[in-house]
């Protein structure tokens, strides 16, 4: 399944990196300790956080996961965007609380 | 100009077209032309230029007296013979001999080309610095040369591309490697990780497969983020990369850690609360270096600084295009 039919499937809200939304999605992982994610997220993953801060588009774009998913519809500074954009990596927001959107990912057989 | 801009971008390197023009000021009609030529004497007769002719699927050739070069012989002539009924007579009453346009085999390529424009000849005799025919040149001998010299060209490039060992041997030395410098600013965290992407790039554009990038990125991730988060003034990362081993040391000068063996348990942290909040500070930075090296040394003084020296192996399934896990 790729980005997109997640997007359409979750109602989520593209907030940077609409040119990479055919990027197959393999995996998940949710956390907001970023050296954590470091860790235990593979390339491919959705990674679900509450973090906002640019930092979050160096560790994506490190782990090379499909897609940043910020949850509970937290607002994302300007500057992680353009951050995002320059680095290709696709920022999602979703309105719904992790645990909820993650719920959502399951059925989806994520 | 415009044009010229857009040839560049489309070679993908600049380098390219400077090579072109190299090849094309620098190769000589001896590399290019057919050697070993077929010749007629100017006695033969037109009969024996037609046997020639169809024998060789030629259209043409030169005419030898006593080793010297005499005229050009080609198929409009044997018409005119044909036209004639006149086959018989000797290649000389119907050769070429005077003007003779011809190549010098020690010329650039490029002179030949523009004696072709200029006199609209389909070939051209070579003859050596003493005036002795050495082969034979057409434009379709040119062209092919340079598309052979182009192919020889882009395959060197790409196999330097693809496979970082030849990059390395190709640079003499004892030891060579490639360093790369970075210097880390206490407290820039919108910058944080620029220096770990770097790397990352670097070695996937020299031939590294994603999951040896990604192993050395990670490492330099949590070292870099340590420099920004827990120094006095900053640090730098210098990441030496050599075809069997890669090795980053991240290096401040102060404030110190006092207990190194804590530092460097799973959960120890002495981060502030705000950058906690930001997500650091798990404790777990060390553990994660740990684990994506195959060596790692951490010396500490207080007051003195801190040195962080990762070391990855580099084995041979780590060179090249294998997909990440």
């Amino acid at each position: 399944m790729n980005v997109r039919a997640i997007v359409e499937a979750l109602d989520l809200d593209v907030l940077a990196g609409e040119a990479y939304l055919d990027r197959e999605v393999t995996g998940g992982y949710a956390a907001d300790l970023l050296s954590c994610v470091m860790a235990g997220a593979e390339a491919g993953d959705l990674w679900i956080t509450l973090q906002t801060h640019g930092n979050i588009v160096a560790v994506a774009s490190l782990l090379g996961v499909a897609a940043l998913v910020v949850a509970e519809g937290a607002e994302v500074p300007e500057a992680t965007l353009t951050k995002a954009e320059q680095q290709d990596v696709v920022v999602l927001s979703s309105a719904e609380p992790v645990y909820e959107t993650i719920a959502h990912l399951v059925d989806l057989g994520i | 100009m415009r044009r010229q801009f857009a040839l560049f971008a489309l070679m993908g390197r600049g380098g390219a077209l400077t090579k072109i023009h190299e090849l094309i000021r620098e190769m000589k009609v001896s590399r290019v032309m057919t050697p070993n030529v077929l010749t007629l004497t100017p006695g033969a007769s037109m009969k024996e230029l037609k046997e020639l002719l169809r024998e060789h699927r030629i259209s043409g050739a030169p005419v030898v007296e006593d080793d010297e070069l005499v005229g050009v012989v080609s198929i409009e002539d044997l018409i005119h013979a044909l036209e004639n009924i006149d086959l018989d007579s000797p290649i000389r009453e119907y050769m070429t001999c005077e003007d003779l346009i011809t190549a010098h085999a020690q010329e650039p390529v490029m002179e030949a080309l523009r004696r072709f424009e200029t006199f609209n000849v389909g070939r051209m005799p070579v003859l050596d610095a003493r005036g002795k025919l050495v082969g034979i040149i057409t434009r379709g001998d040119i062209t092919m040369a340079l598309l052979r010299a182009l192919q020889d060209l882009y395959s060197e490039a790409e196999s330097m591309q693809d496979r970082p060992q030849q990059f390395f041997e190709a640079l003499e030395s004892d030891n060579t490697s490639l360093q790369l410098r970075y210097s880390v600013e206490q407290g820039n965290f919108s910058d944080g990780g620029e220096a770990s992407a770097s790397v990352k790039r670097a070695l996937l554009r020299i031939g590294a497969s994603p999951k040896l990038a990604r192993r050395v990125a990670i490492a330099t991730y949590e070292a870099e983020m340590n420099l920004i988060i827990h120094t006095t003034h900053g640090g730098f990362i210098l990441a030496d990369i050599q075809p069997s081993e890669i090795t980053v040391v991240a290096q401040d000068s102060g404030p110190g850690i006092p207990d190194v063996e804590l530092a460097r348990q799973p959960g120890y942290s002495t981060a502030t609360p705000e950058v906690r909040e930001m997500g650091f500070g798990a404790g777990m930075g060390l553990v994660n270096v740990d684990r994506c090296t195959d060596d790692m040394s951490l010396w500490s003084a207080i007051g003195v600084g801190t040195r962080l020296q990762m070391v990855f192996k580099v084995s041979p399934e780590e060179i090249g295009n294998e997909t990440d896990d």
